[in-house]
């Protein structure tokens, strides 16, 4: 093991194997497994951004991916519902599993997988539409075309997102006229809308203030027991807050070709991670002496 | 140390000296180009709304074209209203939905490859091709074939206004933010759908309001209209076959005209062709403002 005073970025031992601390814990029983990432690497064209990634996710819980700056977190979680196809060159190596399906089989069309797996992005992106709009949106591109069952679902989606008291009276006004907070929980709710099995919430908050910040992290709660979500963020305490899981990333740099590339290096319990981390990179960024 | 200063010694005044100069040279010199900029404009406009607005009535606007040797009471310019509004609204017909859809291509789905990239550059070079070798190529690809009529002249003028259609909604679909499409993808939307419904409707003020301005531009255009629809004197209802005429063509046959007659309908036909533009401005910014009412 390497001393503190070490840099700890650039001194690792091994590259294959980050600690998982799972199997230690028979106490805490496992959901089903929804994601099964083993030895993944991503590259954006010739930048290998995240190098042999191995992770599963279970059901019904908050997993967080915490890391510092760069560490490939967001490029893993956009991994996860092929988001990343969206960016010239970019490439997935190693096997992605999303309950048993295998997520860049040639036969899997990266649109149904979104429809399941959806997104909230970490700036609020409500559509140039009105409220209701924004909301109806996904269920209408799915070819729900029933104006009561749209308003129903409009309504238990922005109930769901603890909108609906906030926006009832303006449903026909934009959705650009929101707050930061209401606009994410907007954003949420648009996602809400075509009930999806996994929510990826790609630091939702990191533009919003603490109390907008309070709102939506009460709302993961709530919203855990019927979905599986997996969280990006750059703030410790709202991992420790919400999350069950933890996933440490971290930048490993070669020192050779003067590269560098994102890796997984712990993964375990919220609390094993902030309590008891294994690894000595994971100490240091998770007692604020690195990142 | 901080820097400490007693009360009532603060100076918050406008610094004096070389960047106080620097910043009223520049103020003044905007002020003067603002106004160079909008003499001749307005003396332009006063002159054709002071010789034209006498001859604008409405038997005027309908009645046949006379000779040239009648005088300024009689007739009107009639043929010419229904061929510029039956042969633009052709041009416009031709040449708005496919610089939409190119421009969709070249934004959407292009990319970088050599199409998108060869008709993007195609299109920037037809933009500075001059409107009457547009005029000539029609006659020559098709008057030569099919003869004179509206239809030719509206093809000229589509080639004329399909570069400034794709160039303006190009641009206009660049300004839409990548977070929407990301936004519509993660639904599980289909590229089509993403398109259809977020990135157009996103881009539908600037496409109306560009595509607008070709069409005016189009309205006023004579060069490409000479050699090809001829002039004609009574209204020609079909813009599919025979020659026909416009308020532009009327103006050049006119101006050099020696009759005075001639030349009062030339400069009513001008306060039309204007009136015409104007409308189409305000049409424009009111479909803007109207598909705007989302976009703060």
């Amino acid at each position: 093991m390497e001393t503190p005073e070490q840099n700890i970025v650039t001194n690792l031992p091994r590259l294959e194997t980050a600690v998982h601390v799972d199997a230690e814990q028979a106490e805490a029983p496992l959901g089903a497994t929804v994601f099964d990432a083993q030895s993944v690497s991503i590259w954006y064209s010739a930048f290998k951004a995240v190098t042999n990634v191995s992770l599963t996710i279970h059901e019904r819980e908050i997993t967080a991916f915490i890391g510092p700056s760069g560490c490939g977190k967001t490029t893993v979680l956009r991994t996860l519902n092929r988001m990343n196809d969206l960016i010239p060159g970019a490439r997935v190596e190693g096997d992605v599993h999303y309950r048993g399906e295998s997520l860049y089989a040639a036969s899997v069309s990266p649109i149904a997988v979104r429809r399941r797996i959806g997104m909230v992005f970490q700036k609020p992106n409500p559509f140039p539409k009105s409220i209701y709009d924004n909301v109806a949106y996904g269920p209408r591109i799915n070819g729900e075309r029933n104006k009561a069952k749209l308003d129903e679902i409009v309504e238990n989606s922005l109930r769901g997102a603890a909108l609906w008291d906030e926006v009832k009276d303006r449903l026909n006004k934009s959705g650009l006229g929101l707050s930061g907070g209401q606009a994410q929980r907007l954003c949420i709710a648009r996602t809400l809308a075509v009930e999806p099995d996994v929510v990826l919430m790609d630091e939702p908050c990191s533009a919003l203030d603490p109390i907008a910040t309070g709102a939506i992290e009460d709302l993961m709660h709530e919203i855990k027991s019927r979905y599986t979500i997996v969280i990006v963020t750059h703030n410790m305490q709202q991992a420790t807050r919400v999350s069950d899981r933890t996933a440490f990333y971290s930048v490993l740099r070669d020192e050779k070709s003067d590269t560098r590339t994102g890796v997984l290096v712990e993964y375990g319990r919220t609390e094993q991670i902030f309590n008891d981390p294994r690894d000595e990179r994971t100490k240091a960024y998770v007692t604020g002496r690195m990142g | 140390m901080a820097v400490t200063t007693e009360p009532g010694n603060i100076d918050l005044r406008e610094p004096k000296g070389w960047r106080r100069t620097k910043n009223r040279t520049a103020t003044a010199l905007m002020v003067l180009s603002f106004v160079l900029v909008i003499i001749p404009l307005g003396f332009v406009l006063f002159t054709v709304i002071a010789k034209g607005a006498s001859a604008i009535t409405w038997s005027f606007l309908t009645s046949s074209i006379p000779p040239n040797v009648a005088p300024a009471d009689e007739g009107g310019i009639g043929p010419a209203v229904v061929g510029t509004i039956e042969i633009t609204a052709l041009a416009t017909v031709m040449a708005v939905p496919l610089g939409v859809l190119g421009a969709v291509y070249l934004n959407e789905y292009g990319g970088r490859n050599w199409l998108s990239a060869l008709i993007g550059f195609m299109s920037d070079v037809m933009t500075g091709v001059p409107s009457i070798i547009m005029g000539l190529f029609i006659f020559s690809i098709w008057v030569l074939h099919f003869g004179y009529s509206g239809l030719a002249g509206a093809l000229a003028l589509g080639c004329l206004m399909l570069p400034i259609v794709i160039r303006s909604t190009y641009e206009m679909l660049r300004l839409v933010p990548n977070s929407l499409r990301e936004g519509s993808y993660a639904l599980g939307a289909t590229k089509s759908r993403v398109t259809m419904t977020v990135v157009l409707p996103a881009a539908i003020g600037g496409i109306v309001s560009g595509a607008l301005l070709a069409v005016a531009r189009a309205a006023g255009e004579t060069a490409p209209l000479l050699f090809t629809i001829l002039t004609v004197t009574t209204v020609n209802r079909n813009v599919f076959s025979g020659p026909n005429t416009s308020l532009p063509s009327l103006i050049f046959v006119n101006a050099s005209s020696p009759y005075v007659g001639a030349q009062a309908r030339g400069w009513g036909a001008a306060l039309t062709l204007i009136a015409i533009a104007f409308i189409l401005m305000v049409v424009a910014r009111l479909i803007t403002a109207r598909f705007a009412r989302y976009a703060q």
